[in-house]
């Protein structure tokens, strides 16, 4: 696939904040239509990276390509295809949500209408609240409609669950997964690894300014083709024995219990510890 | 939550729909600067209120006192609260809000947006000169009602209040947008940084305190700024007799244009060479 017809293209990707290199090298693309996680601590580079995507900010080196525009030129016309959701906007206290997402609108070519977005963040009900009466949770769910209500191709989602709870994220999730199959692409940068998982097509985990691994949420670090452990209840206790081939070893145990194997479990590492392993242990 | 798509709807809009152009925009950024303004009660108490409040209060204590052949002090006050008005409508005004507004990170919002940056100030423009009007006609209606004060019947004294108002609003304005880069944070210095020179500047260039009652070296150093020239050209239009008392018994008109003028174009240059859409520490 060549530069022009991937959503986003970053080669090379470089930028210091001083002496500080916040991002150290940075390379990857996203296919038109993908949903790609960007995981890592804090300060590893994620929201200086998005933000040179987005064309807040300029690079020091690389090459990037979003939406087939160089950001760091972008125009009006190209900003009318991306929709941006900052990390923790509260502007406006005094304005209704309506009145904000509807203001919003009129900034684009081609809006999606008011009343639409909201109902898709589900603020149908806070619609006609000044925006200082919404929770933290609800705020949120508003810069989320600020984002789409341009109708974007590429959807820029930084933390975007963040205050959430359990509920509205499952909500949320369903809502990033209807746009996607509508055919939006998101870049998300998230926390929270089961969001990762349960969203994204690809994860990229970012550390010390570097990617140090990209892969399907599944496959990541190696994940599918780690080491299992087995474990059963046996009379003395708890047994678990390590295996590249956990397959045979269950099949094994249930020739020698005649059936059902008791306490059966087989694990392999989880998306947190193989996440904790690539950062180096840093939380 | 419910995840409607409008994917239908819009495949039937033609692809390249044109983005909306800045003076509709920017209408729409006036209307919801207006909105946002006069629903905000800080705000309108602070910057619409605090001048009329000072006039009811100050003419009281001080007004009935005859300066003049036919002048008195609240004659005075009244032309000097205009003056000081409209730069707190203007310059008070728009330094604070755009600091909280770089804060919260609502001018970061919408670059991210296609509304044209002029589009922003356009907003901004409307919302001022709204509010100096409204600023002045509250002024002028307790003059009329407490001090006995009498609208210039003639058409000159009218075109000069326009200019000296239309050059006071463009010269304050640039300079309010200059000065919101100054505090590091709006919430915790703005008021120091931004509206401590202003209360300083009302005490010297005629406001609080009548102009000839100012010891000449502060009457030197507020004449470098642009309040004392506005106040000078808001007393030759309301208290046309008071001209014996002004520096040189005469008012200065030519001297007026002339410095409100270079302020604004230095206010031009300043906003031009020093406005960010992001905070210093937020990049």
């Amino acid at each position: 696939m060549n530069a022009t017809s991937l959503a986003v293209r970053a080669h090379g990707l470089r930028k210091s904040y001083g002496a500080v290199a916040a991002v150290r090298g940075i390379d990857f693309e996203i296919a038109p239509g993908e949903v790609f996680a960007l995981l890592g601590p804090n300060g590893a580079g994620k929201t200086t990276t998005v933000e040179i995507l987005e064309g807040y900010r300029h690079r020091d080196g690389g090459e990037v390509s979003v939406l087939g525009t160089d950001p760091q030129h972008a125009n009006r016309a190209w900003r009318a295809r991306i929709g941006i959701v900052l990390q923790l906007a509260a502007d406006a206290p005094e304005l209704t949500v309506f009145e904000m997402v509807d203001h919003f609108a009129g900034f684009y070519p081609r809006p999606r209408r008011a009343a639409e977005v909201i109902d898709m963040v589900g603020l149908t009900g806070k619609a006609r609240s000044r925006i200082h009466a919404l929770s933290g949770g609800q705020l949120r769910r508003l810069d989320v409609a600020l984002g789409l209500v341009g109708d974007p191709e590429l959807l820029f989602l930084d933390e975007p669950t963040t205050g959430f709870d359990p509920a509205a994220r499952r909500a949320f999730w369903e809502v990033i997964r209807a746009l996607s199959c509508g055919g939006v692409t998101v870049l998300l940068t998230t926390h929270y690894l089961d969001e990762a998982a349960a969203l994204a097509d690809r994860v990229a985990v970012i550390s010390d300014g570097v990617i140090v691994a990209e892969d399907h949420p599944a496959d990541l670090g190696g994940r599918a083709t780690a080491e299992a452990v087995v474990s059963w209840q046996d009379r003395d206790g708890r047994r678990s024995e390590r295996t590249a081939e956990p397959t045979r070893v269950v099949v094994g145990l249930a020739a020698r219990y005649g059936g059902e194997v008791p306490g059966l479990t087989v694990t392999r590492p989880t998306l947190e510890d193989v996440y904790l392993e690539l950062i180096g242990g840093r939380p | 939550m419910t995840a409607a798509s409008t994917r239908v709807s819009i495949a039937a809009l033609p692809p390249q729909a044109p983005l909306p152009g800045v003076w509709q925009t920017g209408l729409a950024r006036g209307r919801i600067e207006l909105k946002a303004f006069f629903r905000e009660r800080q705000a309108v108490v602070f910057i619409l209120a605090m001048p009329a409040v000072m006039l009811v209060l100050l003419g009281a204590i001080f007004g009935k006192e005859q300066t003049g052949p036919g002048v008195t002090i609240g004659d005075l006050y009244v032309a000097g609260l205009i003056g000081g008005g409209v730069m707190a409508t203007s310059y008070q005004n728009l330094g604070m809000s755009i600091a909280i507004e770089r804060e919260r990170l609502t001018l970061k919002r919408l670059r991210g947006t296609p509304m044209p940056p002029a589009a922003y100030f356009t907003g901004k423009i409307i919302q001022v000169i709204v509010a100096a009007i409204a600023e002045v006609v509250v002024l002028l209606a307790i003059g009329a009602a407490f001090y006995h004060l009498r609208l210039p019947a003639s058409l000159t004294a009218w075109l000069t209040f326009a200019w000296v108002f239309v050059l006071g609003v463009a010269a304050c304005s640039l300079l309010g947008i200059a000065a919101s880069s100054l505090p590091r944070s709006a919430a915790r210095n703005g008021i120091a940084v931004i509206v401590l020179p202003f209360m300083v500047l009302q005490f010297i260039s005629g406001v609080y305190v009548p102009f000839f009652l100012v010891p000449p070296w502060m009457r030197d150093i507020a004449s470098v700024f642009p309040l004392e020239w506005m106040c000078r050209g808001m007393r030759s239009v309301f208290v046309p007799r008071a001209v014996a008392m002004e520096p040189g018994h005469s008012w200065q008109h030519g001297q007026t244009a002339l410095v409100l003028s270079a302020w604004v174009v230095a206010g031009l240059v300043l906003c031009l060479t020093t406005f960010r859409w992001q905070n210093r520490r937020d990049r």
